[in-house]
């Protein structure tokens, strides 16, 4: 489903290379985790994915389904069902949770070619998932993320996900800032989203949110490039010994 | 030696085409002192701090520039799912026919024409009278212009509850149209009454609106101005609140060449509340846009609140301004005054002048202003787009949510629906 081939992006604002040929595959119905030290590159990796600003891409490319990516505007690329869910969720003071979402929903539904969904259809549907995440009726009224606790604002990323249905999911950090019962909550609430038509590429420091959302495969990244990729038991091994003996190995 | 010309009168030119209008001796003395302060004062000149960033010469010119006359086509009339009591002036002109009979449980009201005709009115007492007081310390010779020599309007005397909003609806159908309207309401002691405005007016249009809120009692002002291109206007409200009265006034404003909305507030009774909020939207690409509200609170007693929230959404070259003042006299402890002053600028052409003003004489208040100015926040825009909301669609959202704390000044959610809805309608035609 996601090809990336030899990726190299640096800032736009200044010489400094951060993506330094990065290759990746993650075929339909599969979990793949990325981890890595602080300043490996991850967060730059989901916002190149997901068309930030502020980025240069200066050799390689990604595909999604064949479809270049990096050709498309954001929006372009959230109807094509790329989501980010994010480090740090914006809050958007004077935008209402439900106006948001609804407005996503169908702009994308409409890039689609698809009809758009009624005012009682959207409300049942949002009103189901929300259910399941524990989001209660206030938090789908309130502004978009503002006056959210840190578990609020994460929960409410994965509501974005579980209603615009996208192909391919790219959490970043998800479980930073997230004590053990909210982890549970989130971790469930994608565990829910697995299935065959979809991929997951889960961005993460640590190995416990991999306890919850059981990768298929585990890539370590360092200074801009997959280092080592394995099975689960990779994660595990950076528990243990952290990331200095990997990349030893490497030089 | 040469004989030069004498210098020409550019006061005298103006007031060339204005004829008082007739009336009883005492509208009469309230005009001719109007004339007075006018003469003394003369029109505002490029030189005056006041208007340092608006310039009055379209209105100071005897006659006014044409404007073409909007045509909203088949879009449903502002307030249309109101019940309301609808007041109807076309170019300035008092329209009995359109309008609803004058006549409703809670008030008194008629055209300024007639009870100006009559030789004892309550009016006496009150018309010219707010606007003589705000007179200093800045002068507004388009105030004094207009009670010398508006003929039309609607004085208003609430005595209870006004039993639905009365609607000012101004319509434009001549395109050279020079109005002129004088509006007085007085809300006796714990009366209330909500009080609506749309529509173009007249292509210039200078409009006075007096209000004396009693002790106790409560006003509601909300008004739209648009969506007329070439509109060149000047309005003033001048309101005076006694003890725990409550002023609340709402402008919304799209469109036109120049308006300038002056508001002079003064609380003189202890625990009174007034909130004045702007909401102005300008897209000069097709026609310049220049708003400007200037506004003037002054606490004359205790315990009182007031909030001046202005937000302006400019594009394409258009203009925004705000002079905004609290001045707390000496002895109006505990004051709470805040004033906010911020503009969406969605390109580089875009402009945005601001003057908050504070002058405190009272040692125990608290008062504080903000004025800001900037683009979209970048966050925001791509968290909407990374969702899939088109940069366009995303942008408008943004803007409205921009100004949904303005809009948070309307107490009646129907109304303030309405508003909603104008605003979002606006933005669709734009996006197309």
């Amino acid at each position: 489903m996601l090809k990336i081939n030899n990726l190299h992006v640096k800032l736009e604002e200044e010489e400094k290379q951060i993506l330094k040929g990065v290759d990746l595959e993650v075929p339909a119905g599969a979990v793949h985790a990325i981890m890595g030290p602080n300043g490996s590159g991850k967060s730059t990796l989901s916002y190149v994915l997901s068309g930030r600003d502020g980025y240069e891409v200066t050799e390689g490319g990604a595909t999604l389904d064949g479809e270049d990516l990096l050709e498309m505007e954001p929006e372009e690329r959230a109807a094509a069902g790329v989501f980010l869910a994010f480090q740090y969720p914006v809050e958007i003071p004077g935008v209402g949770n439900m106006t948001f979402l609804r407005t996503a929903l169908n702009a994308q539904r409409k890039a689609r070619g698809q009809e758009e969904l009624s005012a009682a259809d959207f409300l049942k549907l949002i009103r189901e998932k929300a259910k399941a995440l524990k989001i209660d009726a206030d938090m789908l009224k309130r502004p978009v993320n503002v006056g959210f606790s840190g578990g609020e604002k994460k929960r409410n990323e994965i509501l974005q996900m579980a209603m615009l249905e996208p192909k391919m999911c790219i959490l970043d950090e998800t479980d930073s800032g997230l004590d053990v019962d909210a982890m549970k909550l989130v971790s469930e609430g994608v565990n829910a989203l697995r299935d065959e038509g979809r991929a997951f590429l889960v961005i993460t420091h640590y190995q416990r949110l991999l306890d919850h959302i059981k990768p298929d495969v585990v890539h370590i990244m360092a200074d801009g490039r997959i280092v080592k990729s394995g099975g689960p038991e990779l994660a595990l091994e950076v528990e243990h010994n952290g990331y200095a003996d990997i990349l030893a190995e490497q030089v | 030696m040469a004989v030069t010309n004498p210098k020409p009168d550019p006061l005298a030119a103006r007031l060339a085409g204005l004829a008082m209008p007739d009336g009883g001796a005492w509208v009469q003395d309230a005009r001719k002192g109007a004339l007075d302060r006018l003469t003394v004062q003369g029109l505002p000149g490029r030189r005056d701090e006041y208007w340092q960033f608006t310039r009055p010469d379209s209105l100071n010119a005897p006659d006014p520039d044409a404007a073409g006359v909007f045509d909203a086509g088949g879009e449903a009339p502002v307030y249309g799912e109101i019940d309301r009591l609808k007041v109807v002036f076309v170019d300035g002109i008092f329209s009995a026919e359109e309008s609803d009979p004058l006549a409703l449980a809670g008030i008194e009201i008629e055209r300024l024409a007639q009870a100006a005709a009559s030789d004892i009115h309550w009016a006496q007492g009150f018309y010219g009278v707010l606007e003589e007081r705000g007179q200093t310390p800045v002068a507004r010779p388009f105030a004094a212009l207009n009670t010398a020599f508006a003929g039309d309007g609607v004085v208003i005397r609430v005595t209870g509850k006004a039993a639905k909003p009365v609607n000012l609806i101004y319509r434009h159908e001549n395109e050279t149209s020079d109005a002129l309207l004088h509006h007085v309401v007085k809300l006796e002691p714990g009366a209330d009454l909500t009080l609506l405005e749309n529509g173009p007016a007249a292509a210039r249009f200078n409009k006075v609106m007096e209000v004396e809120v009693g002790d106790g009692a409560a006003f509601h002002h909300v008004r739209t101005q648009g969506r007329d291109h070439e509109r060149q206007a000047v309005t003033h409200v001048f309101a005076r609140l006694g003890a725990k009265a409550v002023f609340k006034s709402f402008t919304l404003t799209v469109n036109g060449l120049l308006t300038r909305n002056e508001c002079v507030v003064e609380l003189t009774g202890d625990d009174a509340v007034a909130h004045i909020a702007g909401a102005a939207m300008g897209d000069a690409s097709a026609c310049a846009f220049h708003h400007d509200d200037t506004v003037f609170v002054t606490h004359d007693a205790e315990r009182c609140e007031s909030r001046q929230v202005f937000k302006k959404v400019l594009r394409n070259g258009a203009v925004g301004t705000f002079q905004g003042k609290i001045l707390v006299k000496q002895g109006a402890q505990k004051t709470d005054g805040y004033q906010k002053s911020q503009a969406l600028l969605l390109d580089e052409d875009a402009t945005f002048l601001a003057k908050p003003e504070l002058e405190i004489y009272a040692d125990d208040v608290i008062c504080s202003h903000g004025s800001t100015s900037g683009a979209i926040d970048e966050e925001a825009m791509f968290y909407l787009r990374s969702r899939g909301v088109p940069e366009v669609l995303a942008t408008d959202l943004l803007v409205l949510a921009f100004l949904a704390d303005t809009i948070a000044e309307i107490e009646a959610p129907d109304i303030a629906d309405d508003i909603t809805s104008r605003l979002d309608a606006w933005l669709q035609r734009r996006r197309g």
